[in-house]
């Protein structure tokens, strides 16, 4: 019992520590203006007139350079990735983020005369979510959450949420069935991962 | 980025998502007295179905998977054969405010079914917005072929039985992918079946102008098909598993308009590894 309770406390004083911490890691405002910055940088990117070949590895980059992809490939990866070793892992995330660059990179054209909007910014759980409207050229908006948090001293986004769909979850189920289609050969997968999307 | 274009991703997934309903309820006026018998007796089957099973948060409940992959495999082929090179024709023969037009006129027409299933879910803003809308898009916006009603802040607000059912507290159901109308669930399926008698207009609308709502609304999903291909190729050609990437896109909207949020297990989840990567 007693120890018990000494466990209990301990864990209580812990959380109280860390309460202060997490509240000032990220603000909702912060998280807008990453948002914004994202926004920003898509908008550049259409209106620079460059080559496409060249907009194309632009827009690859804001992927690495905004979203947490260690994460998102983690998430994706789920319950496969438990037997997974460390090296496997690493494969994997540096595998996954250039796959998810030219997946959704190559879709720029998409955006040309598109109008994004930050319609406003939420704490949830233990993310802030900012929601925006993205409306593509003659098409009514529809809505797009960045799902951001601190990680390692960076503010990035961890999940793009698209009318409830999500990015994440998307991506476990393509990669799952990926895995399934090569017998569950993690390796194999990476292999092909890096010559795919 | 993204798997763009969803205002209400079910309709691109195949035809159909809101009014069907002129489209079957002509075909029942004229020829479907014995079909309409199985229909019932098939939706009543699927309604108790819905019923009987527990609702499902986050997960994917689909024991008919060998039936719904080979339903997924023939809607492919169709869209494969006619309605992607069909949608590709209109679209690229017919202007975009045209096409526009069209799809306006089709979905205006919707809205007195949508304002009985807001009353049915007991949501009255709901049902004065959409029948303002409706007032609006059918005169100033000439029948409904312009949407003046969208600059005046009245958006279109989907509803459907479905989502009546889902107010009333009956489960969702399992998955089923429907021929030709592609990804659903039971409750949403029977939903469908029930929205065929919730327009007032199908009972209004005689011959021949609903052959012209018939081919509004056939020409609407057509035109939904073309300006979203990107996303429907995707997912039907370039994915390894097309028949999962649709049933998780559809479930994961579906519900998102319904008013789900991420589960309570996949925010352990997170927070988890978040703590394993960045914590102390």
């Amino acid at each position: 019992m007693k120890r018990r309770e000494f466990v209990k406390s301990g864990l209580a004083v812990g959380a109280l520590g860390m309460l202060p911490l997490s509240a000032q890691a990220l603000t909702p405002a912060q998280a807008e203006g990453l948002v914004a910055e994202v926004i920003n940088r898509i908008q550049g990117i259409i209106n620079s007139g460059n080559s496409e070949s060249r907009m194309l590895r632009d827009f690859e980059g804001i992927f690495s350079r905004y979203g947490n992809t260690r994460v998102i490939a983690l998430r994706v990866l789920g319950n496969d990735g438990r037997s997974a070793s460390d090296s496997q892992k690493r494969a994997f995330v540096e595998a996954f983020q250039g796959y998810i660059g030219r997946k959704y990179g190559r879709r720029f054209r998409e955006f040309i005369g598109a109008t994004l909007e930050i319609e406003g910014a939420r704490r949830n759980n233990s993310w802030i979510e900012v929601e925006t409207s993205v409306a593509l050229q003659g098409q009514a908006p529809f809505r797009v959450d960045f799902f951001v948090r601190e990680a390692g001293n960076q503010n990035l986004f961890f999940d793009m949420v698209i009318e409830g769909i999500s990015l994440t979850r998307v991506e476990r189920e393509e990669i799952g069935a990926m895995l399934d289609r090569r017998g569950g050969d993690l390796n194999r997968l990476i292999a092909d991962l890096r010559n795919a999307g | 980025m993204l798997l763009l274009g969803l205002d209400s991703f079910e309709i691109h997934l195949f035809i159909c998502e809101t009014p069907c309903f002129e489209i079957e309820n002509i075909k029942m006026r004229y020829s479907m007295a014995p079909k309409l018998v199985n229909f019932a007796a098939l939706a009543g089957i699927l309604f108790l179905g819905a019923c009987t099973n527990p609702e499902n948060v986050g997960g994917i409940q689909d024991p008919y998977e060998t039936l719904n992959r080979g339903v997924h495999e023939e809607n492919r082929n169709i869209d494969d054969d006619v309605l992607r090179p069909v949608s590709n024709a209109y679209g690229e023969n017919v202007s975009r405010p045209l096409r526009r037009g069209v799809a306006n006129f089709a979905s205006n027409l919707s809205l007195p079914g949508k304002v009985v299933n807001n009353l049915l879910q007991g949501d009255l803003e709901g049902a004065v917005r959409n029948s303002f809308r409706f007032a609006f898009n059918s005169t100033i916006g000439l029948g409904g072929v312009l949407d003046p009603a969208y600059e005046m802040g009245l958006p279109e607000e989907d509803t459907d039985f479905g989502e009546t059912l889902y107010v009333w507290g009956v489960p969702e159901g399992n998955f089923v992918e429907l021929p030709l109308l592609g990804p659903s669930t039971e409750r949403h399926m029977a939903g469908r079946f029930v929205d065929l008698f919730t327009n007032p207009l199908g009972y209004v609308i005689e011959s021949p102008a609903n052959y012209l709502v018939i081919g509004a609304n056939a020409l609407s999903r057509i035109d939904d098909r073309y300006e979203y291909s990107e996303t429907v190729d995707s997912i039907l050609y370039e994915s390894e598993d097309s028949y999962s990437a649709a049933r998780l896109i559809y479930l994961e909207n579906r519900r998102f308009e319904l008013g789900a949020e991420v589960s309570e297990q996949e925010v352990d989840e997170i927070d988890a590894l978040f703590d394993d990567l960045y914590g102390e």
